[in-house]
């Protein structure tokens, strides 16, 4: 990729990922050789199904009787009038299991399904991405087992309740980081074993070859449905488009539909945890350097010897030192400009969206509202279209500790 | 003799007797950086070639003894600059090829057009990356062919006739034979189909076979006998050290045939 033009002209039509997934320089496929067969095999399955009618159908079907599909699309009136600008509201939350990750995990589970998989193995962060897993693969019969990091099961206690009941099997992670990127690495290991029989139902944009690819087309589905519905009662296209960015799955499916609208300004907002310092954040496209972890080469915090820095957000599902290869070139090309939001303003816009709006979203939902605020103040009386991701009450724990402590 | 043809030939002459050959592999710096040249100078002795780990924080081809061993390296500071530095240090060279194995990441951030001449300048022979498959491995190729070392490819019981082909076209040193499917240092034996799959192996690579991943003992050396030109021993002899056993005596006791 010589140009950043060149990029974007390339992102603009669609040209990526190339047959060797990459996006430009990034993505690839930097597996064990153990992987290499299944890794190809589901990118002949992707290929065979997933734009084919029988599947489309089956999904359409499904995302629309089971997973509440298609999601709302909110005017948020009074947060419009404290912020400064028109904030609409692409609401994940109310997805079936309560955040956009069900998109992904029902596509991939009834993939699983046809490419005659025993058995799915997940990772999860927040828990978001094990209970869209679970609920899937009870509903198509597979069984499921999902890794989660030791720290992660603390802080989002509710959502490995959620998973036992709907029948998963969750092995916490005591080695690496306790984390998403521990359980990454896990679940990645669990593969290894028995890359044939087993499905590995990666949850974000990230990943080898095919995976960044399989899950922005499961995940592009929130754009084009927001573009559609705001299109609809405006007429018109938003001045701008904003995402919270971990791994980077419900961002870029927010922004697959807009990349071509030049007009509109994309802006994927990062986890800036406690600030800039090393380790205090997970703000990738902020202060990485590109790299390779979890089989792609993509922007990584990492040190001067390319070992991968602990991360810090409040937000679990965040909380992860890569991101996916697109996000990569999306930041290369300048058609997104990734910014970040701290613990606090996120926090801060918790408060907001639940007061003024009666909606309590998810932490990592809450770093796109942060951003938002932002932009209505440079941007007074513009059109702002966040991506809610997620809804909140997985996140009890963290706001027991936060916002309810602070009051009597 | 170029730094790639000392590997083989290394195995070839061990193996003649129709022993396997032994490579045996330790994380640098564990069980701690002061021990690193001593415990490197007496597996050197005891082995046919040396593979040094370099640690890295998401080890994801490895169990969880090597997960250890990495973990502890890493809290000591051991670094890819320092292991080269050591490695530098050791006058005369050892006679014995030493190759490093360390995931792709630190080696893209020491910089891959300097790697090749630091590695030579330390006597190292050559590099095995378990998360850069055939197909990613142009570049490093390029660079590390340019000085005569070895990139060393791996396959596994899974992969294809067509694809092993291409890999083992492209074998420098030796090609690395991954016995199960899973991670370095389970203990699951030897499968029956296993040493067809290592003739088969043989059959289309033009430098010798290594077996490796859960080779842990003396009883799989003696089934993989005759299928392959050496072993490689990881995880079991991290374990050795772990344990502060004397591992040049372990791998001695490798060798000796049972009665």
């Amino acid at each position: 990729m010589s140009t950043n033009s060149e990029a974007l002209q390339g992102l603009i039509a669609g040209r990526f990922p190339d047959a060797r997934g990459r996006f430009g320089p990034f993505g690839g496929r930097y597996v064990p050789e153990t992987l290499i067969p299944a890794l190809e095999r589901l990118t002949e399955g992707v290929q065979a199904h997933l734009h084919d009618a029988e599947f489309r159908q089956a999904l359409g079907s499904e995302l629309a009787t089971w997973a509440g599909r298609p999601t709302a699309l909110t005017y948020a009136g009074r947060l419009s009038a404290a912020w400064g600008a028109h904030i609409w509201l692409k609401r994940e939350d109310l997805a079936h299991t309560g955040a956009h990750k069900i998109n992904n995990a029902l596509g991939q589970a009834l993939l699983a399904q046809r490419l005659g998989a025993r058995r799915i193995v997940a990772e999860t962060g927040a828990g978001q991405h094990g209970v869209a897993s679970a609920a899937a693969c009870a509903r198509l019969g597979l069984p499921c087992t999902v890794y989660m990091g030791a720290i992660d099961m603390e802080r989002q206690a509710p959502n490995v309740g959620r998973m036992r009941l709907l029948g998963a099997q969750v092995v916490p992670v005591t080695g690496g980081d306790r984390t998403l990127r521990a359980a990454i690495d896990e679940a990645l290991r669990d593969w290894v074993s028995d890359p044939l029989g087993t499905y590995y139902l990666l949850g974000s944009a990230v990943g080898p070859h095919p995976y960044p690819y399989l899950v922005r087309e499961l995940q592009a589905v929130i754009g084009r449905e927001a573009r559609t519905q705001y299109q609809q009662v405006a007429g018109r296209l938003p001045d701008a488009v904003i995402a919270c960015v971990g791994g980077g799955s419900n961002a870029i499916g927010m922004f697959h539909a807009f990349v071509p609208d030049r007009g509109v300004e994309i802006i994927g907002i990062e986890a800036g945890g406690r600030g800039a310092m090393l380790g205090g954040n997970a703000a990738t496209l902020s202060f990485g350097r590109p790299g390779v972890l979890h089989g792609s080469y993509s922007m990584l915090l990492q040190d001067a010897d390319g070992q991968i820095q602990e991360t810090h957000s409040v937000s679990a599902g965040l909380d992860y030192p890569g991101v996916g290869p697109e996000h990569a070139l999306l930041a290369h090309s300048g058609r997104v400009r990734y910014e970040t939001a701290g613990d606090e303003e996120s926090l801060a816009a918790v408060r907001a969206l639940c007061e003024l709006e009666g909606i309590l979203p998810a932490l990592e939902s809450a770093h796109a509202l942060a951003g938002a605020r932002r932009w209505a103040h440079a941007h007074a009386g513009g059109t702002v279209l966040v991506c809610l991701s997620g809804r909140g009450d997985k996140d009890m724990p963290t706001f027991q500790q936060t916002l309810l402590a602070e009051r009597p | 003799m170029s730094a790639h043809e000392r590997i083989s030939a290394a195995i070839r002459t061990a193996s003649a007797g129709g022993d396997p050959a032994l490579v045996a592999y330790l994380t640098a710096g564990f069980p701690s950086r002061e021990r690193f040249r001593t415990d490197l100078r007496r597996i050197a002795g005891a082995a046919d070639v040396v593979e040094i780990g370099v640690p890295f924080t998401d080890p994801m081809a490895d169990g969880v003894t090597i997960q250890r061993s990495s973990r502890a390296a890493l809290e000591q500071g051991v670094s890819l600059r320092w292991i080269l530095a050591e490695l530098e240090a050791i006058r005369p060279p050892l006679a014995t090829p030493l190759l490093l194995m360390s995931y792709l990441n630190p080696l893209l951030a020491f910089g891959i057009e300097s790697l090749a001449s630091a590695a030579e300048r330390a006597g190292v022979t050559g590099f095995i990356v378990p998360d850069l498959p055939f197909d990613e491995g142009d570049a490093l190729h390029a660079a590390l062919t340019a000085r005569g070392l070895a990139l060393v490819q791996m396959v596994t019981p899974v992969t294809s006739q067509e694809r092993l082909a291409r890999i083992c076209a492209r074998g420098q040193g030796f090609v690395y034979a991954v016995t199960i499917t899973g991670t370095t240092g389970r203990n699951t034996g030897v499968a029956a189909n296993v040493t067809e799959y290592l003739d088969i192996v043989r059959r289309h690579a033009n430098v010798p076979v290594c077996a490796g991943f859960g080779i842990r003992g003396r009883e799989q050396l003696e089934q993989l006998r005759g299928h392959v030109d050496g072993v490689v021993i990881g995880s079991a002899l991290v374990e050795i050290l772990e344990q502060g056993s004397d591992p040049a005596q372990w791998l001695q006791s490798l060798r000796n045939r049972q009665p």
